[in-house]
């Protein structure tokens, strides 16, 4: 797989290439444009760029106010702060109002690296996901996060949007067929369904083949929108592939792993597995390194899924 | 001050500012700027005779705390406490690294002498208003002191928490505000200009001074007549220069925001700061 620019980069520029159609689009930041990369939409339309400063309550209110006025709000910071430091202001101003608001939480997950836990958002998808009126998007490379971008802008209804720090592996080379609430398949497979999402579809492709080496046929779905979910690849997997295991770089509490369960439990209920981030902070290091110490590789993917074959 | 104490205290703040440098060019990441530009405020607390501290027993209950609101000058506060013998200097060059309590930001769970858990900016100001309270309930003597960044200041809730500290005439908090101008995206005069900084918080019921933060003896007087300040918080504002002393390194970026210098710079740095 060849490297691509991470999911912030790619979000960054998707939005700026946003804005020459759509002269309604505003940005808000919260001084920390040149890491969210928002810094590509400023450069181009300053006028419609606002940064309030450090100040994340203040800067989501202001994007309900924007969109309550006719403005197609796109805000942006590191998901740990957008999400922990203003959810009152995102439920009240942006959730419940059910306003066109676009949050984009970037330096998701612990392979920020060295920053350590205070910058690590690992448990935004599951606060997103608790917002009603919200639609949720994971996205996992560079061509991916384009398409989530685009398909964002068609509604108008608000949505978080997850994207990551480090530069990450292209999966879509040749085109993504990308829609909302639908997950794609990267690899087809009849003895178990890996559902992952974000950093963890590299991993799980790569699992996918060392499970092949194996002799163990596991298909991989990309489920880059965790709400809505896509009930019926769930059930399909359940279905078709009896067992399932899913990765995801977020807290196991609340996040993908949550959602698959309930639809899968809904619909047919079959044994799984789960590749996450275990109730804990994580700490400073070299993203590899984390991703290793805290269980979040292909070989914890692996060592899941011959877990679940051997039941 | 005499002679000799202040080339004492001079001492430590290049010691401090090496350890600074080469920890973050070793880690290759870190805000080695932030750092710099509050050595002299730490440097005056901690050695200067104002706090009350026992490296050798650091959950002394009576004892004076420093929190570190601005998280990310970590490599600063990793520095003094190893130079205050919390514990040994060779851990600070294992800054950032996995399986090190030198995280990127504090973790009062990891280290000694950190005493609260910062990185997300704007909460040092209430946990310092929540420990002063605590002080005053146990009638100890226990002061408080918070460093803040001028851009930190953006978040509502240093103000709320400056609403509640006067509300409660804590006279053992002091506020210190490192400004030296500019945050992340830039000077803050263009991304938020809160300045002037000294009628901000006499509004909000505090006592306030503004001083050079880098001339040790300016920060030690304004920091005993906070001592003395009575019936209410006192906030220091302190003018700074981001990466003082080495800002002539910087001319591309005088903000160099989150990022170590190279190693040529580095050991440009460490000549000039001696
Ligand atoms: C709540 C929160 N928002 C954003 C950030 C990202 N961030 C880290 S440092 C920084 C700039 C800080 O500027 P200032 O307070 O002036 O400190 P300086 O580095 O200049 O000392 C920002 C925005 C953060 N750590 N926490
Ligand atoms: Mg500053």
């Amino acid at each position: 797989m060849k490297m691509g620019k991470s999911v912030r980069e790619a979000f960054g520029l998707a939005l700026a290439k946003l804005g020459e159609a759509n002269p309604d689009i505003v940005v808000v930041d919260g001084d920390v444009h040149n890491s969210t990369r928002t810094e590509h939409f400023a450069k181009k339309f300053p006028e419609r760029f606002f940064n309030v400063g450090i100040a994340e309550s203040n800067l989501v209110g202001i994007g309900g106010g924007l969109a309550s006025s006719g403005k197609r709000v796109w805000l942006a910071s590191f998901a740990a702060f957008v999400m922990c430091n203003a959810y009152d202001q995102l439920r009240m101003s942006v959730a419940f109002p059910c306003l066109d608001v676009k949050v984009v939480g970037t330096h998701a997950g612990i392979s920020i690296g060295e920053d350590g836990p205070s910058q690590m958002g690992i448990e935004d998808v599951g606060l997103a996901c608790s917002l009603p009126n919200f639609t949720v998007v994971v996205p996992a490379d560079e061509p991916s996060t384009h398409k989530a971008v685009e398909a964002l802008n068609q509604m108008k209804t608000p949505a978080y949007l997850r994207a990551g720090r480090p530069n990450v592996p292209v999966l879509y080379d040749n085109g993504c067929d990308f829609k909302l609430g639908k997950a794609i398949q990267l690899r087809p497979g009849k003895d178990l369904t890996i559902i992952a999402n974000g950093l963890m579809v590299a991993a799980a492709l790569e699992a996918a083949g060392q499970l092949a080496a194996k002799g163990i046929d596991a298909r991989v779905l990309d489920m880059h929108t965790v709400k809505p979910c896509d009930d019926a690849a769930i059930r399909a997997a359940a279905v078709e592939t009896s067992r399932i295991v899913v990765a995801e770089e977020h807290l196991l509490h609340g996040g993908l792993g949550s959602v698959v369960t309930m639809s899968a439990a809904r619909q047919h209920p079959v044994p799984m597995r789960f590749v996450g981030l275990k109730d804990t902070f994580a700490e400073s290091g070299k993203p590899e390194e984390l991703l290793e110490k805290y269980g979040l590789t292909a070989k914890d993917i692996v060592h899941a899924a011959l877990e679940l074959m051997s039941r | 001050m005499t002679s000799a104490h202040r080339a004492d205290l001079e001492a430590k703040a290049k010691r401090i500012r090496r350890h600074i440098i080469t920890s973050t060019t070793a880690a290759g990441s870190g805000h080695p700027t932030s750092s710099m530009s509050a050595v002299e405020i730490a440097v005056a607390l901690y050695f200067g005779g104002v706090l009350r501290y026992d490296p050798i027993n650091p959950a002394w209950p009576q004892r004076d705390r420093f929190l570190l609101s601005k998280g990310h000058a970590a490599p600063l506060l990793y520095a003094v406490l190893a130079e205050a013998g919390y514990f040994s200097p060779d851990l600070v060059p294992t800054l950032r690294q996995i399986g090190s309590p030198l995280e990127g930001h504090p973790n009062m769970r990891r280290l000694p002498g950190v005493e609260a858990s910062t990185g997300s900016l704007g909460q040092g100001l209430s946990i310092g208003v929540g420990m002063a309270l605590a002080a005053k309930l146990d009638k100890s003597p226990a002061r408080v002191y918070v460093v803040t960044g001028d851009g930190e200041i953006g978040e509502g809730q240093v103000w709320e928490a400056a609403m509640s500290a006067s509300k409660y005439k804590l006279d053992n908090l002091v506020a210190i505000v490192d400004q030296n101008g500019y945050q992340q995206t830039g000077p803050t005069a263009e991304v938020l200009d809160l300045r002037p900084l000294v009628p901000r918080f006499e509004a909000f019921g505090w006592s306030a001074q503004e001083i050079n933060g880098h001339d040790l003896g300016e920060v030690l007087a304004a920091l005993k007549k906070a001592q003395q300040t009575k019936g209410r918080p006192s906030a220091l504002i302190a003018r700074t220069i981001k990466g003082y002393p080495i800002q002539n390194l910087l001319t591309s970026d005088p903000n160099h925001h989150g990022k170590p210098l190279t190693k040529e710079e580095a050991d440009q740095a460490l000549a000039q700061i001696g």
